[in-house]
């Protein structure tokens, strides 16, 4: 019977994760049509409902009643399943995330995390690099020039950053001296002061960037950049296996928000008169707007340059990091 | 004057030449480039102008279908055959001298004598798919009878429309109504061009 109440309970737990972030990104959709415009003294869509609002339905109905295109020469299988493989791996990795304080409802206690394992970081950032099959199956079986650059350097890039978000993640993991991101939660939960972005303020700066890499977003969007190479790995893709990618994308841009407020901005701990939960919506919508926001004012650097400054700056820096880390530990 | 200051005769003096950065030798030297850049404000100069921007919500977007801008009278779009205010009669004389300096050969005028041996014009078409809108014919009629229009939505199902002589001339109705306005001539300034002057950007 407790055996049966847990798979219950998760299961409801995963629909429940997979809906609401879903459903936030398609909102965020909106969210970054919004602010790019006004960032850009434009409007964003107005005629869609109030505001443009109903923009997300709309399109949601066009990607899905739009007709699932199979272009010619592509190997068909992989072509059909890599979306699946972004959007899927996209959701996975949320499964080991805590994304507010425990509640209880009708005296039943409940942990807003799917599977409170102890290796958390560790599974977070595993499934997300397992992300990069998506965007390498997409691009090596689409049979075009532009897929297969993007896909060329989806794998570059990913190379280059899961070094750093590693090196840069295990100072932090040195301190806590713990994987499972409940017990990062409540390392931090003595208010600001206690926030590890004070006391590892260089792996915060690191993780930050690594995120950005990993999202694909400006100013290292460098895999789907247009001027460059039209829409990279998706540039075949259209209707709602395009829509996958998309959603993963912005999927992929929730955890990212939720790891780095977890990990270094004292997560879902309360703050002052703010409950926690409260706390960490704040906490993601900020990063969230701080996506939109550096994608609206900086230009994107070349994939050279970002190999260059993986490898020879932001490596280095990380290792010299963990050093001082290790020494004042000691 | 000596040949450098001829050749920078156009300089206003106080402008700064840049020649551009120093390219990096070696590592080291890009490895200083790399920290000074990133460390140096100008990306938080970046940041900082697209959120003030965002909060200032000076939205420069013209809603298009629901609201308009005003076009200038110097716009020169769909022609307009003009009645003239005293009678409602049409102004057009029929002398001809649209058709004859029309560059691209698109007007067309037929014209008879009537019973009270009075010269009309029976019928006046311009064929719009060969219109350059250079705006001769208006400069060149002596009665301002054909001028042009700042109707520009000329999406249609047919070719002739718009360019036929009832779809030109002033409706009836509306010129009872007191809506046909004078044309303020080539060159006029529009009614809100004094909202729409900004000084010179040399000057801040």
């Amino acid at each position: 019977m407790g055996d049966m109440a847990i798979i219950i309970e998760t299961l409801i737990k995963a629909t429940i994760v997979l809906a609401v972030t879903a459903g936030m990104g398609a909102f965020a959709t909106w969210i970054e049509r919004k602010v790019l415009a006004f960032m850009q003294r434009r409007l964003g869509p107005m005629h869609v409902g109030p505001y443009g609002v109903l923009q997300l339905a709309a399109d949601g109905i066009k990607l899905f009643t739009k007709e699932d295109i199979i272009p010619q020469n592509v190997v068909k299988p992989i072509f059909m399943i890599a979306p699946v493989v972004a959007a899927t791996t996209a959701f996975v990795a949320m499964a080991a995330i805590p994304f507010f304080p425990e509640f209880t409802v009708f005296g039943y206690t409940i942990h807003p995390i799917v599977s409170d394992i102890n290796v958390a970081v560790l599974y977070v950032m595993g499934v997300a690099s397992v992300g990069v099959y998506g965007p390498l199956l997409a691009g090596m079986s689409s049979a075009n020039k532009w897929s297969l650059l993007g896909a060329a350097r989806a794998v570059v890039q990913m190379l280059s950053f899961e070094v750093v978000s590693g090196l840069s993640i295990l100072a932090p993991i040195m301190m806590i001296g713990s994987l499972s991101l409940i017990d990062i939660n409540d390392y931090q939960i003595g208010g600001i002061s206690d926030w590890l972005i004070w006391k590892q303020p260089l792996a915060f700066l690191l993780f930050a960037m690594a995120g950005f890499m990993e999202t694909n977003r400006s100013p290292f969007d460098t895999i789907e950049f247009e001027a460059e190479v039209v829409s990279g790995y998706a540039t075949e893709y259209s209707g709602m296996r395009w829509g996958l990618f998309f959603v993963g994308e912005y999927a992929n841009m929730i955890t990212v928000s939720v790891l780095v407020s977890i990990i270094f901005m004292g997560g879902y701990n309360s703050l002052w008169f703010i409950p926690g939960a409260l706390m960490m919506l704040l906490k993601v919508s900020f990063w969230i707007f701080l996506f939109l926001w550096v994608r609206a004012a900086w230009p994107h650097i070349r994939p050279d340059q970002l190999m260059w400054v993986c490898w020879k700056v932001l490596m280095p820096l990380a290792v010299v990091n963990i050093l001082i880390t290790g020494f004042v530990l000691i | 004057m000596e040949l450098k200051d001829f050749a920078r005769r156009n300089i206003a003096p106080g402008y700064i030449f840049f020649e551009g950065e120093a390219k990096p030798e070696n590592g080291w030297e890009s490895f200083k480039r790399v920290v000074r850049r990133s460390i140096k404000g100008e990306l938080f100069v970046g940041l900082w102008i697209v959120f003030r921007e965002m909060i200032r919500f000076d939205i420069h977007t013209v809603q298009y279908p629901a609201e308009k801008l005003e076009m200038s009278p110097r716009y020169r779009a769909i022609h307009k055959l003009l009645r003239l205010f005293e009678s409602g009669s049409e102004r057009c004389i029929g002398c001809g001298l649209c058709e004859k300096i029309c560059i691209a050969k698109c007007i067309r005028m037929d014209t008879h004598v009537d019973e009270k041996s009075r010269k009309v014009v029976s019928e006046y078409s311009i064929n719009f798919g060969r219109c350059i809108f250079c705006g001769y014919c208006a400069e060149v009629c002596p009665e301002l009878a054909i001028v042009h229009g700042a109707e520009y939505e000329n999406a249609s199902e047919q070719r002739a429309h718009f360019g036929l002589k009832e779809d030109m001339l002033t409706p009836l109705d509306t010129f009872r109504a007191k809506q046909q306005h004078e044309f303020p001539g080539f060159g006029a300034l529009s009614d809100n061009a004094n909202d729409a002057v900004k000084r010179t950007p040399l000057a801040y």
